[in-house]
């Protein structure tokens, strides 16, 4: 069977129908990871064949009624998993083997999903390529010599690469997006607090949250409504209740208002194809009933800058734990990013520098949130896209730090004011993959999924998938 | 306001952050925290005269638990000690602060 072409939509009919099996399915998924991991490297760790095997077949001998039946799932390195090894991509856990399950791996296996295996990553998230991965970087299933965008970097092209048919991945300022944009994927980022944080290995505390790579929206939804609400191990979780979003994408765009944020799309050194490709998929949000109007978000050009002094300094404190005496490594075992992420976090806490960097970055973070509450009276949505380029060349961005942070220009300035996005595939240049954003308000999944879903039915390039 | 970080600079946030730098790397570290410090400095442009930091977005404050142990979490002493480099009669050794 196929996995690349295959949905957890049309997976789980095909179980419940028994055309074929969990065996079948995640037996399937192992052949393409021997087939493609070694030149992909989109795997740190796969479980063993025979464990794997063994809960396929218990999966088999039930009515497969659980949301996620014998789903094969990949998790982020930086999810806690019992008995798996968990590196955070990085050198300093390269022996790390958790005795316990972040609350979204125990709400996924509890679903039925199986773990097959844990996705390379930026070390502890900090990168927008993959490249940072301290073992080796993850190449694109769409073109092996670009990135597949990072973070969440093998998450997406364990996906693409048919190993699984959904992957874990955490969003601090853009990565599940990007690589879901580079991977022609959906990739959810939630709204901060609508999923928990819990044995999650942290990287920016007040930024991080915890999405999900597929290759639909409707699939993307289904595993939202699993991993969503409160937990009482994160203090940060909503009691708001999270809705059957499966049951609600149907709608119509008529009367639907969507904003375009001026800022995004009159950027200096954005590529025109990639312009075009999002103007084009706008024309067709437009063509189906929606309404387009001009926003403003006016403090997108500090974001970045906002950003990148408050998110290193809760990297400084938060990576401060890694002493190398409970588990791990020692601290000379960090890679260089994130050395120079704690350098820059240290030095804008610390005494004499703190009012001019984090205090003042703290300010303009409430500015702007205060952005988006204000265009989110005035529209239901925002689009922008998700990237300013295409997949980029491995190596192109490697030695600036700067120019690699700036692929996320779109992407920060969402985890800054917390409220949820997700990238859509919207298209092609050449070979190469293009996504959009669709941003909503705090707690708007509902309404981005939705409008994925009508722009998604119309337009299916999930269906392109890579030739390899 | 842009600043350059010294060598001197650096070996000092090195230290409190508990980092140690090769010394062949002094110069890459220093140009690359010069380069991402001039690139941020533009936040300095920004008037922020009376407005509120935000340190987090979700609105919530003082959320509690029930103050009951919570036994299926706590784990076992084999289990928390599965991990470390070295034990000593079910203790983790750590480095000594004391000769």
């Amino acid at each position: 069977m196929e996995i690349k072409a295959l949905t957890i939509q049309s997976a789980l009919a095909g179980l419940r129908t028994k055309q074929f099996t969990a065996v079948d399915v995640v037996g399937a998924c192992l052949t393409n990871v021997k087939k493609f991991n070694e030149d992909y490297q989109a795997l740190l760790a796969v479980v063993d064949e025979d464990v794997l095997m063994a809960q396929a077949k218990d999966i088999d001998a039930t009515d497969y009624s659980l949301p996620l039946s014998g789903i094969p799932i990949v998790l982020k390195d930086l999810f806690t998993s019992d008995g798996i090894r968990t590196t955070a991509g990085s050198k300093v856990l390269e022996q790390y083997v958790p005795v316990f399950d972040a609350t979204v791996v125990a709400k996924l296996k509890a679903a039925g999903a199986i773990i097959i295996g844990k996705a390379n990553q930026d070390a502890w998230g900090h990168g927008s390529s993959g490249e940072n991965s301290d073992y080796t970087p993850t190449k694109n299933p769409y073109d092996p010599s670009r990135v597949p965008g990072g973070s969440s970097s093998g998450s997406a092209a364990a996906v693409a690469l048919g190993m699984c048919l959904a992957a874990t991945g955490t969003d601090t300022g853009s990565s599940v997006r990007l690589p879901a944009a580079f991977c022609n994927l959906v990739g959810l980022k939630p709204t901060y607090g609508r999923v928990s944080r819990y044995g999650i290995i942290a990287m920016a505390s007040s930024f991080d949250t915890i999405g999900h790579i597929t290759k639909t929206v409707y699939d993307n939804a289904l595993i939202c409504e699993i991993t969503a609400g409160k937990d009482a191990y994160d203090a940060t979780t909503s009691e708001i209740p999270v809705p059957q979003y499966t049951n609600k994408l149907d709608i119509k765009l008529q009367g639907v208002k969507i904003g375009l944020p001026k800022e995004y799309f009159g950027l200096h050194g954005m590529d025109p194809r990639v312009s075009d490709v999002t103007r084009t998929a706008i024309k067709k949000l437009e063509d189906l009933g929606a309404r387009i109007v001009d926003v403003s978000l006016p403090h997108t050009s500090v974001a970045m800058a906002c950003y990148y002094i408050l998110v290193p300094s809760e990297v400084s404190s938060n990576l401060a734990r890694f002493d190398g005496v409970r588990f791990g490594n020692g601290r000379e075992t960090f890679g260089m990013e994130a050395k120079r992420r704690m350098m820059i976090g240290t030095y804008a806490l610390s005494s004499g520098y703190y009012d001019a960097y984090y205090k003042t970055a703290a300010q303009i973070r409430t500015l702007i949130k205060k952005d988006f509450d204000d265009v989110f009276g005035a529209v239901d949505v925002l689009v922008a896209p998700s990237s300013p380029t295409l997949p980029f060349a491995i190596g192109q961005k490697s030695n600036d730090p700067v120019a690699m942070y700036l692929s996320d220009i779109f992407m920060c300035p969402v985890n800054i004011a917390g409220v949820p996005a997700v990238n859509v595939p919207c298209g092609f240049v050449g070979d190469l993959p293009v996504g959009m954003q669709i941003i909503g308000p705090q707690f708007g999944e509902e309404r981005i999924y939705q409008i994925a879903s009508i722009y998604e039915k119309e337009t299916q390039w999930y269906k392109k998938t890579p030739k390899i | 306001m842009s600043d350059t970080l010294t060598s001197s600079d650096l070996a000092h946030i090195a230290k409190l952050v508990n980092l140690s730098i090769d010394a062949d790397q002094y110069d890459l570290f220093s140009s690359q925290l010069t380069a991402i410090l001039d690139f941020v400095s533009r936040l300095q442009e920004v008037p922020t005269k009376n407005i509120a930091p935000t340190a987090q977005v979700t609105g919530l404050t003082n959320v509690y638990r029930d103050d009951v142990v919570d036994q299926p979490r706590i784990l076992t002493q084999k289990d928390a000690l599965a991990n470390a480099h070295e034990t000593h009669n079910g203790f983790f050794v750590v480095p000594a602060v004391f000769e």
